[in-house]
């Protein structure tokens, strides 16, 4: 028997592959509770296709996931975010006709197990816990207006917003600031590190800006070509000879210069 | 307080409920027909627009139309009940239990997939109706006149007072399908029609959604099946024919999936064009309809409804302000 209950989350074995292409090579990862872990690598390495195997979109062609000693391997992504895994997307998924005030009352509807067919889902309550999460991603000046019309940053940040009405116990970010320009960066990371300041979270994000993966996590976890390349703190990481040499290219840079 | 009220459905329903039961004790007899059969195909049209708001059209809702009306006429025919209220009711029961059965089938399906098993369900159902002779075959059969809590109407006044509960159950299922729009699952109804996967991933079932609104369409659908036969008084396998189905794609997409009221204007429409053209352009009258349909699209792409919801909301921003 699989000793997994001190961990929150836990991936055993787990192999994956497109025809040709590996995407999971063996991967072995246990996640705690609190952890803020960053996932990185160079395209293609597996750190998304990881994520869609914790999330239920994708199945391991091997391998087991355990969350809080269950196995979900499985299970659907409906399942897997009720059971508390929430995830946020490359691309933001929100409802683009509909303004990001009623894109958090669809998400607070989803979080609800039972609701009314003959109450106003604009009810006092709901208003007032949706301002509430409006005001902690400051993205109040947005409210009424129609998502489509926003721009990158407040996308993403209502995009995450949206997974963490649930209240999960993990929270998985794909690439919260890819398309965000340069200047946007750290500001939207600041508000998403104060908006879940407080949580009781686990939060795993995939980013590619090593500055912002130093910053905003406790925990590196390093892929390259589907395989865990290196896993441990910060420091331990990025001084890593494999990871410098297949994931942030300093090395390479060096031996060039 | 009077804005309150104004912006209140029920308050809303009752006064425009109100206004046509009185309106139709002083308009002639065919329009009294007209309207009561408009309602029967608006009550189909609000089916098809419950289902649009969760992203699916169905090209098939003769099915259940059909169901619905044939249930009406056997019941009358062969168990002597000739009280409309309750056929109506009955009606809707029964399409709403078949739609309940094949909705899991169907909504595995999306898009022209889902609109096109629909369909293939209304044409094998009509090519079952004229094969059974024992039902009028592609005759049809005639309903018995309607009664109403035991009582008979006069020939005179059975048109009227059919109307009036037709235009009570339109009512009725207005206010309810509107409370059902703007609640919790009326709107991940929404979300599922914009995103499903996003759905999915906060944790609802967009297969979920996908049956209620089906079964809900389908009950309407057969109760508007009924009101139809009963308002003709007979019943016939056209019901479920594709063509009949096309027309409730019509009116739903004339109305537009935004507003309810603007289904049974539709429907009104459609009943008058194809009155007044069928009168004076009896070979062409599909060509008017066509090319009505043609401008609509053009000219109002969100439908009728969206003229009612930029007013209503346009109300409820000066009442803010």
């Amino acid at each position: 028997m699989l000793d997994i209950s001190n961990n929150l989350l836990s991936a055993k074995n787990i192999n994956k592959s497109f025809g040709a292409v590996i995407a999971a090579n063996d991967v072995n990862i246990d996640i705690q509770k609190g952890e803020k872990v960053s996932l990185i690598g160079s395209n293609g390495a597996g750190k998304t296709t990881f994520m869609n195997m914790v999330t239920g979109y994708l199945k391991p062609d091997t391998g087991n996931i355990y969350f809080k000693g269950e196995e979900i391997t499985k299970l659907n992504p409906r399942i897997i975010t009720q059971k508390g895994i929430s995830r946020s997307f490359q691309i933001p998924q929100i409802f683009e006709p509909m303004s990001a005030w009623e894109n958090l009352l669809v998400a607070l509807g989803t979080s609800k197990q039972k609701n009314s067919f003959f109450k106003d889902a604009r009810s006092k309550n709901n208003a007032r816990y949706i301002d509430e999460m409006l005001e902690r991603f400051s993205l109040n000046e947005f409210a009424h207006r129609q998502v489509s019309e926003l721009p990158g940053g407040v996308r993403k940040l209502l995009d995450i917003a949206m997974a963490l009405v649930r209240k999960p116990d993990i929270l998985l970010l794909d690439e919260p600031t890819s398309g965000v320009g340069a200047e946007e960066k750290y500001p939207l990371m600041n508000t998403l590190a104060k908006a879940l300041s407080g949580e009781d979270l686990t939060v795993i994000f995939v980013e590619h800006d090593m500055d912002i993966v130093q910053n905003y996590s406790d925990r590196i976890i390093a892929f390259y070509q589907g395989a865990v390349i290196a896993d441990g703190n910060n420091q331990d990481v990025l001084n890593d000879k494999k990871v410098k040499e297949y994931v942030t290219g300093k090395t390479q840079v060096k031996a060039k210069s | 307080m009077l804005r309150n009220l104004l912006n209140n459905i029920i308050f809303q329903s009752v006064f425009l409920m109100t206004t046509l039961i009185l309106m139709g004790i002083f308009i002639p007899n065919w329009l009294v027909f007209v309207v009561t059969k408009a309602i029967a195909y608006g009550l189909v049209g609000l089916g098809i627009i419950t289902l649009m708001r969760g992203g699916l059209v169905s090209f098939g809702q003769g099915f259940v139309f059909g169901i619905g009306g044939y249930s009406a006429g056997l019941l009358g025919v062969h168990a002597g009940l000739t009280d409309a209220i309750l056929l109506l009711f009955i009606s809707f029961i029964v399409t709403g239990l078949v739609g309940l059965i094949i909705a899991p089938l169907l909504a595995r399906y999306r898009d022209i997939f889902f609109a096109m098993l629909s369909l293939a369900f209304s044409m094998v159902l009509y090519g079952i109706l004229i094969k059974i002779d024992a039902i009028g075959g592609s005759d049809g059969f005639v309903l018995p006149e309607s009664t109403y809590f035991g009582i008979k109407p006069t020939t005179d006044y059975a048109d009227y007072v059919l109307y009036v509960v037709s235009i009570l159950v339109a009512g009725f299922v207005s206010i309810l399908l509107r409370y059902y729009y703007n609640s919790t699952p009326g709107l991940i109804a929404l979300a599922v029609r914009e995103n499903e996967l996003r759905v999915e991933y906060l944790g609802s079932s967009a297969f979920k959604v996908a049956v209620l609104n089906f079964t809900i369409a389908a009950g309407l659908g057969g109760m508007g099946g009924a009101l139809n036969g009963i308002a003709l008084g007979h019943i016939d396998p056209e019901f479920t024919y594709w063509t009949t189905s096309g027309e409730f794609v019509f009116i739903s997409i004339l109305a537009g999936y935004l507003s309810v009221p603007a289904v049974f204007l539709a429907a009104l429409l459609l009943e008058l064009v194809r009155s007044f053209s069928g009168r004076y352009f009896p070979d062409t009258w599909q060509l008017i309809l066509g090319v009505f349909l043609i401008l609509s699209i053009i000219f109002i792409p969100s439908g009728i409804g969206s003229f009612f919801k930029n007013f209503f909301d346009t109300f409820s921003k000066n009442k803010k302000s």
